[in-house]
């Protein structure tokens, strides 16, 4: 199972996902991609404890033409941004998962 | 209106001083998330999906222009540009810092709002009809009387820590426009014999997974005896409410529990046990409370107005409006007109910063500086002169609020959903949209008539699909968006839940199904005077389900 570690930013709100140092970051592609994230999730859980994230989970993600996108609905469109409102949330500022379920693109993306 | 007085206004600013506090030590890390959830709740601040929201309490959907302005201006300083109005007649902004909230609240309290008791397990902002005051159909202004629950309710030492929250409405009209049969208190103002004022006591109303037409436990309750019966109410719940389910502990669970007479009972032994007597409203302060709701002085006018017949007749798109949106007023020369947050393909209850400031400049050019907010999503202009009628709407329309569906089958409730919620299970919006682009505004949706439909996302039910005619709930299945459908659900005082109709659709079909409904109430309806839901009384479930399922129409799950 793929897994990437998501939260909400504690002094915001906003979406972040967990990297390969171990920050948190707004942008979907920079999440690192497990294939068990317990350990992941321990060092989130010290990120809790020190007032920097909420409510830490593990999402599942799969490839799509190449790139991860969450395979939930729901993880789709909290890391993307409303379906109704392209305007707002990651879509808006290119920090999105490419190929998110939900979010057929206008363009098809070419993977080079 | 209602104004602060100084207790009023001390108390707002101690609860953001407060709250500023409470924030400054979370952010220290001083507070863990355990122990702040209860705080960030009782102001309001919710996490949802993508960030924080926080719920802003439009107590009985009244506001002002400067409050609305400050709405708007908020929206642009601390959010993106845009509120949501909701089924409580509140404001929700979906994206602010937490950092910034205190500072939100206090630029709330300089125009006397606040979000207390919009979230927890306490009793909620206190709802009322949106047409209160000026309503031709009315009986008495509900408005005093929710004030007054809301003075007593606020940060109530004993019910701060109810089993699960606890939701009031007033209606005084004879129409209920304030749905108060599917809350946990439901009052509906009345005059008995004697010509005395008082209330209907509805209780253990409410929507959620567990659905329930509110029960009558007093068919006449002194205007007196308000506070003290509601404390009585409050107090039975309070003891006795479940607090080891949550899914459990609303009062309409105890009342299913232990039967309406058992509950009734008790109740009233509550009530007789402390006498009512300390808790007895004096009459001079309820005449205090409801001189702040006096009507304000309007100088009679002509019952008819030429000008607003002769653009009715040429101008179609305005007759429309005025046929849908333009509502009789109680004073002969005057009308209530119906903001409507419903354009076709836009997002249910969403009001940008602009078309706030505009609706605010509105309501002081034309409506005597006042707003109402409806549970059903749209915004209330509840003192427009009839000559003025033509005025407005052309300023509606330069700000895209002129649709002209109030009341008609694209006036669809919804809830933000998955859009938008971390409860939710589905999207509401999206179905909406494609609903109101469906049927649109026009002759169909004329020829369709009165039809409310009524979407949540998931089985909280915030958008009232139990009570909607046409009610559908978006759930998730096998990973899929999934809609549920019930029909015959009503929020008036015919109220009734709806009931499902069979197995539902997807996404895809959901809006082919919704057209099959209404094209089969169409061709066994008893002629066009008689409405969806009374056509539905009539037939039952039987044609409907027929055409969905028998006929191949769509179903597909």
């Amino acid at each position: 199972m793929v897994q990437i570690v998501t939260a909400n930013r504690l002094v915001d709100g906003i979406v972040v996902f967990q990297d390969e140092a171990g920050g948190w970051n707004e942008d979907f592609a920079r999440a690192a991609v497990h294939q068990d994230a317990a350990g992941a999730l321990t060092r989130a859980a010290e990120d809790v404890a020190a007032s920097l994230i909420v409510d830490p989970y593990a999402i599942e993600v799969e490839l799509r033409n190449g790139h991860y996108a969450p395979k939930a609905l729901r993880e789709a469109i909290r890391a993307s941004g409303p379906t109704v409102r392209r305007d707002l949330g990651k879509q808006a500022e290119g920090l999105a998962p490419l190929h998110a379920a939900h979010a057929p693109t206008e363009k098809p993306h070419v993977s080079l | 209106m209602y104004r602060y007085d100084e207790f009023d206004a001390a108390f707002v600013a101690q609860r953001v001083g407060q709250f500023r506090e409470q924030v400054g030590r979370r952010l220290a890390g001083e507070l863990t998330e355990e122990q702040f959830r209860p705080h960030r709740l009782m102001n309001g601040l919710y996490l949802q999906l993508h960030s924080y929201m926080l719920r802003i309490a439009v107590p009985y959907g009244t506001l002002n222009a400067r409050q609305m302005r400050k709405l708007a201006e908020i929206a642009r300083k601390y959010d993106r540009g845009y509120g949501h109005f909701t089924t409580r007649q509140n404001l929700q902004f979906n994206w602010p810092a937490l950092k910034d909230v205190p500072d939100i609240l206090a630029e709330l309290a300089s125009v006397e709002m606040h979000a207390i008791q919009t979230s927890g397990n306490c009793i909620r902002n206190v709802t009322a009809d949106h047409f209160a005051g000026v309503a031709d159909d009315e009986i008495a202004d509900p408005r005093p009387y929710a004030e007054i629950l809301r003075q007593w309710s606020s940060l109530h030492p004993e019910f701060s820590f109810l089993p699960r929250k606890f939701k009031i409405a007033v209606n005084g009209a004879t129409h209920d426009r304030a749905v108060v049969q599917a809350h946990d208190i439901g009052l509906q103002i009345v005059r008995n014999g004697e010509g005395e004022l008082g209330f209907a006591v509805y209780v253990g109303g409410g929507l959620g997974r567990t659905p329930f037409v509110g029960r009558k436990v007093r068919d006449f309750l002194p205007v007196g005896d308000l506070i003290a019966y509601s404390e009585a109410i409050l107090r039975v719940y309070n003891l006795e409410g479940r607090r080891d389910n949550k899914y459990k502990a609303r009062i309409k669970i105890l009342l299913h529990e232990k039967g309406l007479e058992t509950l009734r009972d008790e109740i009233e032994a509550e009530f007789a046990a402390r006498g009512g007597a300390s808790l007895a409203l004096p009459a001079q302060e309820v005449q205090r409370i409801a001189a702040y709701f006096a009507p304000p002085p309007l100088a009679p006018r002509p019952a008819a107005s030429e000008r607003v017949e002769r653009r009715r007749g040429k101008d179609a798109q305005f007759a429309r409006f005025f046929e849908s949106n333009v509502t009789p007023h109680k004073l002969p020369g005057y009308a209530i007109v119906t903001i409507s947050l419903k354009p076709i393909g836009g997002v249910p209850g969403d009001a940008s910063a602009d078309q706030m400031d505009a609706v605010a400049d509105l309501a002081e050019d034309y409506s005597q500086d006042e707003l109402r907010v409806s549970h059903e999503q749209n915004l209330i202009l509840p003192y427009v002169a009839l000559d003025d009628l033509t005025a407005v709407y052309d300023r509606l329309a330069s700000v895209g609020l002129a649709t002209p569906n109030a009341g008609l089958i694209s006036d669809i409730i919804a809830c933000p959903g998955l859009d938008y919620c971390a409860l939710a299970t589905a999207r509401s919006i999206p179905i909406a949209q494609r609903l109101s682009e469906r049927f649109g505004d026009g002759a169909r949706a004329r020829a369709i008539g009165p039809l409310k439909i009524k979407i949540s996302g998931c089985i909280n039910a915030c958008g009232h699909h139990h009570v909607g005619h046409i009610g559908i709930l978006g759930l998730e299945r096998n990973g899929e968006e999934t809609y549920q459908i019930t029909l015959g659900g009503s929020g008036d005082e015919t109220a009734s839940i709806g009931q499902i109709i069979g197995p539902g659709f997807s996404s895809e079909a959901v809006v082919g199904a919704v057209e099959t409904i209404v094209e089969t109430y169409m061709a066994r309806r008893d002629g066009p005077h008689e409405a969806f839901l009374d056509a539905y009384r009539r037939l039952g479930p039987a044609p409907f389900k027929d055409a969905l399922y028998n006929r191949n129409a769509g179903a597909d799950i």
